[in-house]
């Protein structure tokens, strides 16, 4: 399986995101993550999405039946042209007098923050790639993670190109 | 202007040229009745809202144009959903109109409140759920444009009760701006040159072609290609009527019951060039296997049904207005002796067609449903249209009546919907009033929307309704004999119902014909009957619709038939 992240610009409007995460599930596509925010046009909503598909002739399809929908405006992939990925993370993680300092070296190695602690928590936040968020998943779970909440990978292309004109 | 949402919908009707609404009323949308009562727009009240559907799309594809249909919410929005994926599943372009409980007491789980915007999507080319008037004029334009331009389809608005009431000042837009969809579908020239060099250097070339040529008026140009190559051709169930059958290298149906002519010459091909087609699964055969000695050609529209199915090596992707011109203009100004070129590859698939041609078993005794259909062929010319229901009979009609034009032969082809026939001959009746309206069903399929019988008597809407009774499901019973040991589970009717009193009691002429010797005068005069007519016909309960690809099976491996040609 390869993965693939898609730019879904669609009309702001009530239901398309029905629309959108209705397609992609009655059609049997794979897809790993989906977010999906405002961006510099009023009117517009960016849908970033991370689709796990077997061939091109797959991912060919997810776009080709994305686009047939009335209110996708645009769909780039942004995995073939040159461009930042990133992801949002928050871990809440266990932490006591005995471990907290462990757990900030940790914080620290991978350039994460702390936004919040308690008497037994801490929660900590990291942007990065999913392999980078991925691995401060791991290493914490030598303590006791108690929730994560992921956003979903987002990317933007480089260069003054925006995906609407591509 | 100022007016209410709901004669805003209706001036919108008006503007659209639409001629006649099918529906049913109730709570959601008594304020759009009330209106509908002052403008006396014309409406057809239906038994049920499956019925109201399924007659606006007959009404669509035996005219061309937009079906409309309205419902109440809740239920009635519900009991729409069949007919809505009958007709996305056959590109049948509808504007379905449901009322939505009043904004206030939307997502409380109100009384008759169902979220038929979420519903439907999946199958509807697009639906909207309006909750101010002023986006009805804007959504209205835009829900006629969507459901007729490109590929076409249904699109459902639904309405929220108090829009209907609430006073606005109308104005209806003259364009339609949509950032996401422009309903222009040109493509590359330089595919179509593709195209005509692959047919240059082709030996065996075949054109396959489906419902995409009805849908966009195509038939002119394709067969002057036709008749320009000699090139054979072959049809899905939803192209029927479009190559001219007085082509003797046009095949007919393909696929699971297809000729033996067709599929052979599907697997035989050099060159398949598909036309408007989307190689469903009953057509293909084991997919994999499907044309295997050939390149694969694909005029479509629809960027989606490229390599869907099958993979593709030269894709047309534009509407068939653009490219089949573009296409025949090439042909005919091109000096090459095309039909000389083909001439053996078509005498060779000619030959097979007549080697084994649709058969089945005569001299039985019994009305065989085959030789019915070819009788109601015999009898009919291309001012009648034929309208079928799902299941055997379906099949015959399709191997056997010989549509001359498109448009001429009206059938569920993707979902399949038993029950469609009646309404949907309604509805062709009332979208083509001159011509004849001929259905043919199952005792099966009647019984399912039977109801509208009553609509048929109640408008006196003239369609002769032709059941093939067989006192079985008939197509389940064949998988059965064939593939389940026997075991007919629950597809024996055997039903105690009268059908000609059915229709009787509906207000409904009736007749029965049951002897072969009685059949042709039988079906004469209750053809000539005017007035809606029932005419239930005792056909065999075992006999098998042939050939048959089985399940799994490549397109060569058919069962054939056991009759003499």
């Amino acid at each position: 399986m390869k993965k693939f992240l898609l730019a879904v610009l669609v009309d702001n409007k009530p239901g398309v995101l029905t629309h959108v995460s209705g397609l992609i599930s009655r059609r049997a596509f794979n897809i790993e993550s989906i977010s999906a925010g405002y961006t510099e046009e009023a009117e517009v909503t960016r849908i970033n999405i991370v689709v796990s598909v077997e061939s091109e002739r797959e991912l060919e399809q997810v776009v080709n039946q994305l686009s047939k929908l009335i209110d996708v405006i645009k769909i780039v992939n942004l995995s073939k042209v040159e461009s930042i990925k990133r992801e949002l993370v928050m871990i809440k993680v266990r932490a006591n007098r005995n471990n907290r300092a462990d757990i900030i070296n940790v914080v620290n190695i991978f350039r994460a923050k702390i936004v919040d602690v308690g008497p037994e928590d801490v929660v900590i936040e990291l942007t990065g790639e999913q392999g980078k968020i991925d691995a401060i998943c791991e290493v914490l779970s030598e303590y006791e993670i108690i929730e994560i909440a992921r956003t979903g990978a987002i990317a933007l292309s480089r260069g003054l190109l925006p995906v609407k004109k591509m | 202007m100022l007016m209410n949402g709901a004669r805003a919908v209706l001036e919108s009707l008006k503007k659209e040229q639409v001629d006649v609404v099918f529906g049913y009323p109730g709570g959601a949308v008594l304020t759009l009745y009330d209106e509908l009562y002052k403008m006396k727009f014309p409406h057809i009240l239906t038994k049920h809202e499956q019925g109201a559907v399924h007659a606006a799309d007959g009404y669509a594809r035996a005219t061309g144009r937009v079906g409309v249909c309205f419902a109440t919410s809740g239920p009635g929005g519900t009991n729409l959903v069949t007919g809505i994926a009958t007709a996305n599943m056959d590109s049948v372009p509808l504007v379905c109109i449901t009322g939505q409980v009043a904004n206030p007491y939307i997502g409380k789980d109100s009384f008759q409140e169902a979220d038929i915007c979420g519903i439907t999507t999946p199958v509807t080319k697009h639906n909207y759920l309006v909750k101010r008037a002023a986006d009805l004029p804007r959504v209205m334009k835009e829900a006629f444009f969507i459901a007729r331009t490109g590929r076409p389809g249904p699109v459902v608005i639904d309405i929220a009760k108090d829009v209907f009431a609430e006073e606005f000042n109308y104005e209806y837009p003259h364009t339609v701006h949509l950032r996401g969809y422009s309903g222009k579908f040109t493509g590359q020239e330089k595919e179509i040159d593709v195209v005509f060099s692959a047919l240059q250097a082709a030996r065996r070339p075949l054109f396959f072609i489906g419902g995409g040529v009805t849908l966009s008026d195509e038939t002119a140009d394709l067969r002057a290609i036709l008749a320009r190559t000699g090139i054979p051709v072959v049809s899905t169930l939803m192209g029927l009527g479009c190559a001219d059958p007085a082509d003797e290298a046009a095949f007919g149906m393909a696929g699971m019951h297809g000729s033996y002519a067709a599929n052979m010459a599907i697997m035989e091909c050099d060159l398949l060039v598909g036309i408007g087609v989307r190689f469903d699964d009953r057509v293909t055969g084991v997919v994999e296997e499907f044309a295997p000695r050939a390149k694969i050609a694909h005029f479509e529209v629809d960027a989606a049904e490229i390599n869907k199915n099958v993979r593709v090596d030269y894709p047309v992707l534009g509407d068939l207005r653009w490219s089949l011109p573009l296409f025949r203009q090439r042909l005919e100004s091109s000096a090459a002796d095309y039909k000389g070129r083909y001439s053996m590859w078509r005498q060779y698939v000619i030959a097979m067609h007549h080697e084994k041609p649709f058969t089945y078993k005569k001299d039985t005794g019994c009305i065989m449903p085959q030789a019915l259909v070819e009788m109601v062929s015999r009898m009919s010319d291309d001012q009648t249209l034929i309208v079928t229901d799902v299941g055997q009979h379906q099949m015959w009609a399709a191997q056997f009546y010989t549509p001359r034009r498109p448009r001429q032969f009206i059938t569920s082809g993707g979902l399949g919907t038993m029950g469609y026939g009646l309404p949907a001959a309604l509805g062709a009746k009332l979208g083509q009033p001159q011509k004849q309206v001929v259905l043919f069903t199952g005792d099966g399929s009647i019984m399912m929307n039977c109801q509208e019988l009553a609509t048929a008597a109640d408008y006196q809407i003239d369609v002769k309704v032709i059941v093939l009774h067989n006192h079985v499901l008939g197509m389940v019973a064949q998988w059965q004999r064939m593939f389940y040991d026997r075991h007919y589970s629950e597809s024996l009717l055997n039903g105690h119902t009268d059908l000609v009193k059915l229709a009787e009691a509906m207000g409904v002429a009736g007749c029965r014909i049951s002897e072969p010797a009685k059949l042709e005068s039988g079906l004469r005069k209750a053809l000539a009957h005017e007035g809606p007519i029932l005419i239930d016909v005792m056909v065999p309960d075992t006999e098998d619709v042939l050939p048959m690809v089985p399940g799994g099976k490549r397109l060569d491996q058919m069962i054939l038939g056991g009759g003499e040609a």
